[in-house]
């Protein structure tokens, strides 16, 4: 993929220089009592640094799509607050953040040429400035043969690509991605992170990426959060030392196989809380699946 | 693949001519070799030739300028009234759990039954058919506008705030696109319905439409001419059902 937003390489910042400070958030859906009540987040902090990928890792339910929609100002906590840059998050930045959905958050009534315009029209880029723009966010995803085609037209991979584009386009500082390859196989997930991984490396972006897979946190992240189960809370924050763009010689790597069981390690006892839980909820609610 | 496709539709396709001509030959049979009364049943040659009368000299321009002039006003006021309530509808949960139900349950009894009603309110007139073409075409019309904007993809919304959508980008761009298909096969249910009970109300109690002249020619035995009437009328709902289909498919198109 040829990326030609800005290239250069991505640089190790000063622990000072910090993009995104989390403080203290607390969450939680419904009211103490209620059937639905969920207490999701307990009293997270987190800082992550300009230009760094941050993946945030743990058992399902355990808040972390919660924590990225409160950083990206779509929700608003129960208490604490979020600061980017210096402003306190109190709504969606459409200038400083982007977002990549995990379901297919493109408008299926639009081309994909036109769901990238459409982005920059709500974020408020000049007309002339949009049509540029779309065809180079698409050439660096490798979309630029498929800029008429619908949605509904192209493969989840390519889908996702098209909503990568579209955030791309945007030229935030922060990129928000929720679980963005969750829905795709195995296969097509692993060629679009080594993709990410090489397109990322050439931009300054501060990235928060969400996942359930533990391969893909360490394949693609400077850092993992792992959260315990719920009430969520950072549990430990590991760093992934290596440089980017990655290659997939990294993925059969010791290091990388190292980086993986400690991951796991961490991660297996909450998923087993968490799993408890939900079971739990199941019986007192009387009903199927927990919340996701 | 292709070469087949197309010879078994070409095969259902004339299967369905040859199931038309065996009726219109059945029916011609019976109105000459078989003792059917011409009363009951006309010759379909005297019902053609009727048929061709009654457009050469122009007779029906009247009564179909009443029945659509009917169909007009009251697709427009039905159509208006019923998007528009709908989406005020559709803005909050509360509104849509005390009001879908509600419309629900109105849109299951049999409207026809209000024609009484509204013959003593409006009179023989078009005013008490399009009293009832409203009535029985609003309600598909709000019913799905309120399906197609109250339930727009949370993440359609989601992602269009992160963008920094305006309310009237988010209404022009997401919410209308994402409703538009809803609503326009409301529209279109909307508009045969009221098409049925407006002919249906002419034929009950009324002054002129071609439903008006269908009863009068069975009232004077004229029954070939009726049968030409009928065939008239229902070539008219024919266009007018594949014009409104066509506009919704050309409006749907993805």
């Amino acid at each position: 993929m040829n990326m030609q937003l800005r290239d250069e390489h991505r640089v190790t910042m000063a622990a000072g220089d910090l993009s995104i400070r989390v403080r203290n958030i607390s969450h939680q859906f419904g009211e103490e009592g209620d059937p639905q009540f969920v207490r999701a987040m307990l009293e997270t902090s987190l800082d992550i640094r300009r230009g760094e990928l941050m993946c945030l890792i743990g058992p399902s339910g355990c808040g972390k799509s919660t924590l990225l929609n409160i950083i990206g100002g779509l929700l608003t906590p129960t208490s604490g607050k979020v600061l980017v840059g210096d402003t306190e998050v109190r709504g969606p930045l459409p200038q400083k953040i982007a977002y990549v959905f995990q379901e297919n958050a493109l408008f299926p009534w639009s081309t994909v040429i036109e769901n990238v315009n459409l982005g920059m029209m709500f974020q408020g880029v000049p007309r002339a400035e949009r049509e540029p723009r779309a065809r180079q966010s698409l050439a660096a995803v490798g979309l630029s043969d498929f800029a008429d085609h619908y949605p509904g037209q192209l493969s989840g991979g390519m889908r996702q690509r098209a909503a990568l584009a579209r955030a791309l386009s945007l030229e935030t500082g922060i990129l928000l991605m929720d679980e963005p390859f969750g829905a795709l196989d195995e296969q097509t997930r692993m060629v679009l992170g080594e993709d990410l991984s090489v397109l990322l490396s050439r931009t300054q972006k501060t990235i928060v990426f969400v996942t359930h897979s533990l391969g893909e946190a360490v394949y693609l992240a400077d850092r993992v959060a792992v959260f315990s189960a719920r009430p969520g809370t950072i549990k430990e924050v590991i760093a992934i030392e290596e440089p980017h763009p990655r290659k997939p010689s990294f993925m059969t790597s010791e290091k990388f196989t190292q980086l993986r069981n400690t991951l796991f390690a961490l991660l297996h006892e909450e998923i087993r809380k968490a799993m408890e839980q939900s079971a739990a909820s199941d019986r007192v609610a009387g009903r199927k699946g927990g919340p996701a | 693949m292709n070469a087949q496709r197309d010879r078994s539709r070409l095969a259902s396709r004339g299967v369905q001519i040859a199931f038309v001509v065996v009726l219109i030959a059945a029916w011609w049979i019976g109105t000459t070799v078989g003792k059917i009364s011409p009363i009951l049943l006309p010759n379909p040659r005297n019902v053609f030739d009727e048929l061709v009368d009654v457009i050469w000299t122009l007779e029906f321009v009247g009564d179909l300028r009443v029945t659509l002039t009917e169909l007009a006003i009251a697709f427009a006021i039905s159509s208006i009234s019923g998007v528009t309530l709908g989406y005020l509808i559709s803005r909050s949960q509360y509104s849509m759990r005390v009001f879908e139900p509600l419309l629900a349950g109105i849109y299951s009894v049999p409207i026809i039954l209000f024609l009484p009603l509204y013959i003593l309110f409006f009179g023989l007139g078009p005013a008490s058919k399009i009293a009832l073409g409203v009535t029985t075409s609003f309600f598909p019309i709000i019913l799905n506008t309120i399906a197609g904007f109250g339930y727009v993809e949370r993440i359609f919304v989601m992602s269009a705030r992160s963008m920094g959508a305006s309310e009237y980008q988010l209404f022009r761009f997401v919410l209308l696109p994402a409703a538009a298909p809803i609503i326009l096969s409301g529209l279109r249910i909307g508009f045969t319905v009221a098409l049925l009970s407006i002919l249906g109300s002419e034929t009950i109690a009324s002054l002129a439409g071609l439903g008006h002249r269908i009863v009068h020619l069975a009232e004077g035995m004229d029954t070939a001419r009726m049968f030409a009437y009928i065939a008239f009328a229902v070539a008219i709902a024919l266009m007018l059902n594949t014009v409104t289909s066509a506009l919704e498919a050309k409006a749907r198109r993805r």
